[in-house]
């Protein structure tokens, strides 16, 4: 129980950290590697929640193709971030105050909300015995939502298709490697042996 | 783990055909390049014509798989008939409008496919989730076809526009599903035909039926959510613009009254309400604003929101013979509105499209029977007898004036349409005195090919000979609106 509690503040307190810093690195590449650092983090508490599915979708999701995509639009966009920060000190008391009231109306809403009257709780999904749930997940997604998922990777090759029939220009004078023709190429093809004669100097 | 029964897949067959051709032609499209592209054209019309016999052959028995996802019966057959024929026509104008632009791309047939199986997954669907996933799969193959001519800036601003604002009516649309879902407590629309019966509804729900309208109102462009409408089929390249106009309009239509009638069917006093006001609003605005258009193409756009709001009327009634006069209507339509769209596809001069309607000018002395098939369509479409648009608008108002016995509202309903549908005559009207009353102006190309003159050339015979033979369609029509409407 107290490597699970030691575990825990550990993820906490570097999701907490690196939150932090994505908003206060100078640098906008290390803001995404921090943000990187704060989604890892964030997957070891589903973790620890014993939520494995989300924990490694977080990961592959978040990571792997969100954090990335944002490394690329970072660096290849030329945005002067030294510029954008100034000015934090002059709007700071605004913000902290519009903050600050937003935070009071979050505590006012989750502190006095109660759920109607004679309402009855619907029948949670049971839980599905000794199966993890990437593995009670999969039974469903490929059983009883096997229409819904096929859908979606309809959508998705749609989505595919589109972006390069949007994009994809032939380029003229592009010099692409061809391995056929490097393969079918033979010594005679390219190399002329000639027979210089010694001390001529041609 | 309990083992699961696996889903029966016949009554999906058409869906599955439609998604394994496209992408096996993806495929061959893709390793042969651009120069396949005639080629990948004429496969997706077989493949359609291929899933509309499957669609023929499955019947109209009801037959729901998936888990209570998917429901195939007679409406929905229907519907999907409509939405393949459509798609067809899309094909073959887009082949060879492409080819002579030199924007032949194998891609167009594709996402043309991909549509439509978009669409034929909207009219089937039995659960909000497959509704949202049917009809986003459409949207975006959609806005990708919309910006297709990307070199050109309207045709780009028209594909950034229908998908931003499609997007926002997406939301809409997923908002108000949530709301039903968290009030109902269920997404499959079986359940919540039951659910909903049940008592007074909860303001949560009909919170999410008009956001859900909302958004579904966006798809079939009623007002107040047509702006993007008469841009996009201006910027769109015009064989897009005729696909916009015929086959989604339709799955959206019919998804439209899927979910009213189905699910919501209990509600019907709750949603009728909204019906009422966007039919109205979308065949007043659909009168007047068309009137100052010089463009035909907006025009046509125009002309669509109006022939929206008349084939709601036949929803706001609620009954099995309005669900029948708005199938009647959306097939008279398709027939009406592909026909229009191959003529505006042959207006080109010196190998350049031109869209004004003063184009048009002297057309009779030139090409008479152009002038003369473009006649038949406008007429039909001002509701002249005895051509078909007459007999659409006519069943649609019959069924109003049926139900208004009990809903008193739908006669008001009933009385503006018509008065609409005289305004909307007059610029019908003035494109038949432009082709045979004004002087003559440059004579179009005629370089156009066979198949669209085919389309121009069945789809006016259709319109102009229904009245002697509409027994099919009536009979169709009204099964499939028995399936949707019990009891």
């Amino acid at each position: 129980m107290i490597v699970q509690t030691l575990a825990f503040y550990l993820f906490a307190g570097l999701a907490v950290a690196s939150a932090f810093m994505v908003i206060a690195a100078r640098n906008p590449v290390h803001s995404v590697l921090f943000l990187i650092l704060a989604f890892v983090n964030a997957a070891g508490l589903f973790v620890l929640l014993g939520a494995e599915f989300l924990a490694m979708m977080l990961v592959v999701v978040y990571v792997g193709a969100v954090a990335v995509l944002f490394l690329f639009v970072v660096m290849m966009l030329d945005i002067n971030f030294a510029e954008l920060r100034q000015g934090v000190l002059q709007y700071l008391p605004v913000g902290g105050l519009i903050g600050l009231v937003l935070l009071v109306e979050l505590l006012l809403v989750v502190g006095t909300w109660v759920a109607a009257p004679g309402i009855v709780a619907s029948d949670p999904t049971p839980a599905p015995g000794d199966l993890s749930n990437t593995e009670a997940l999969g039974r469903l997604l490929f059983t009883k939502y096997v229409y819904f998922f096929q859908a979606s990777g309809m959508i998705l090759l749609v989505a595919m298709v589109g972006a390069i029939v949007l994009t994809l220009r032939s380029r003229e004078g592009v010099r692409r490697q061809s391995i056929a023709r490097q393969n079918a190429r033979t010594r005679a093809d390219t190399l002329e042996i000639r027979k210089v004669q010694s001390g001529t100097g041609g | 783990m309990i083992p699961v029964a696996f889903p029966e897949l016949a009554p999906a067959l058409p869906e599955i055909l439609l998604a394994v051709g496209a992408m096996a032609l993806l495929m061959f499209g893709v390793f042969s390049g651009d120069r396949s592209s005639r080629t990948v054209s004429w496969l997706s019309v077989l493949l359609l014509i291929l899933a509309g016999i499957v669609v023929a052959a499955g019947g109209g028995a009801e037959r729901v798989t998936f888990f209570g996802a998917f429901v195939s019966d007679a409406f929905s057959s229907f519907a999907k008939m409509l939405i393949l024929l459509g798609s067809v026509v899309a094909v073959l104008l887009g082949a060879d409008q492409n080819e002579r632009d030199g924007q032949a791309r194998f891609e167009y047939p594709i996402l043309i496919l991909l549509a439509t199986l978009g669409m034929l997954m909207m009219v089937s669907a039995n659960d909000l989730i497959a509704l949202y996933l049917g009809l986003e799969l459409q949207s975006l193959a959609l806005y990708v076809l919309a910006a297709f001519r990307r070199e050109t800036v309207r045709s780009t601003e028209a594909g950034l526009k229908y998908f931003v604002l499609g997007a926002l009516s997406s939301c809409m649309l997923l908002y108000g599903a949530s709301l039903i879902y968290g009030f109902a407590g269920t997404t499959s629309f079986d359940v919540l035909a039951t659910t909903l019966q049940q008592g007074e509804p909860a303001i949560g729900v009909i919170f999410g039926i008009v956001f859900l309208a909302a958004g579904l109102a966006f798809k079939v462009s009623a007002v107040p959510f047509h702006m993007w409408t008469p841009d996009v089929y201006e910027g769109a390249p015009t064989p897009v613009t005729a696909f916009f106009a015929v086959a989604p309009k339709v799955a959206a239509v019919a998804l439209f009254v899927r979910v009213m009638i189905e699910p919501l069917g209990g509600l019907v006093d709750e949603w009728r309400q909204i019906i009422v006001f966007i039919a109205i609003a979308s065949m007043v605005l659909g009168a007047f604003a068309a009137i100052n258009q010089t463009n035909i193409k907006r025009l046509m756009a125009y002309s669509s929101i109006g022939h929206v709001g008349y084939a709601l009327v036949g929803l706001a009634a609620g009954t099995a013979s309005g669900v029948r006069g708005v199938l009647i209507y959306m097939a008279i339509y398709i027939f009406m509105t592909a026909g229009t769209f191959a003529i505006i596809l042959c207006m080109r001069q010196k190998d350049r499209a031109v869209e004004g309607i003063a184009d048009l000018a002297g057309l009779s002395r030139q090409r008479p029977l152009l002038a003369l098939a473009l006649a038949i369509f406008m007429f039909s479409m001002a509701g002249i007898p005895p051509l078909a648009g007459f007999f659409s608008k006519l069943y649609v108002f019959m069924a109003a004036i049926e139900a208004a016995r009990e809903v008193p509202i739908l006669y008001v309903l009933a009385i503006v349409g018509v008065l609409a549908s005289v305004v909307g005559a007059y610029y019908y009207l003035r494109i038949v005195k432009i082709m045979y009353f004004d002087e003559p102006t440059e004579g179009f190309d005629r370089t156009v090919s066979g198949e669209v003159h085919a389309i121009i050339g069945v789809s006016a015979l259709v319109t102009m000979f229904f009245f002697l033979y509409p027994a099919p369609l009536l009979t169709a029509a009204a099964t499939a609106a028995a399936a949707l409407v019990k009891g």
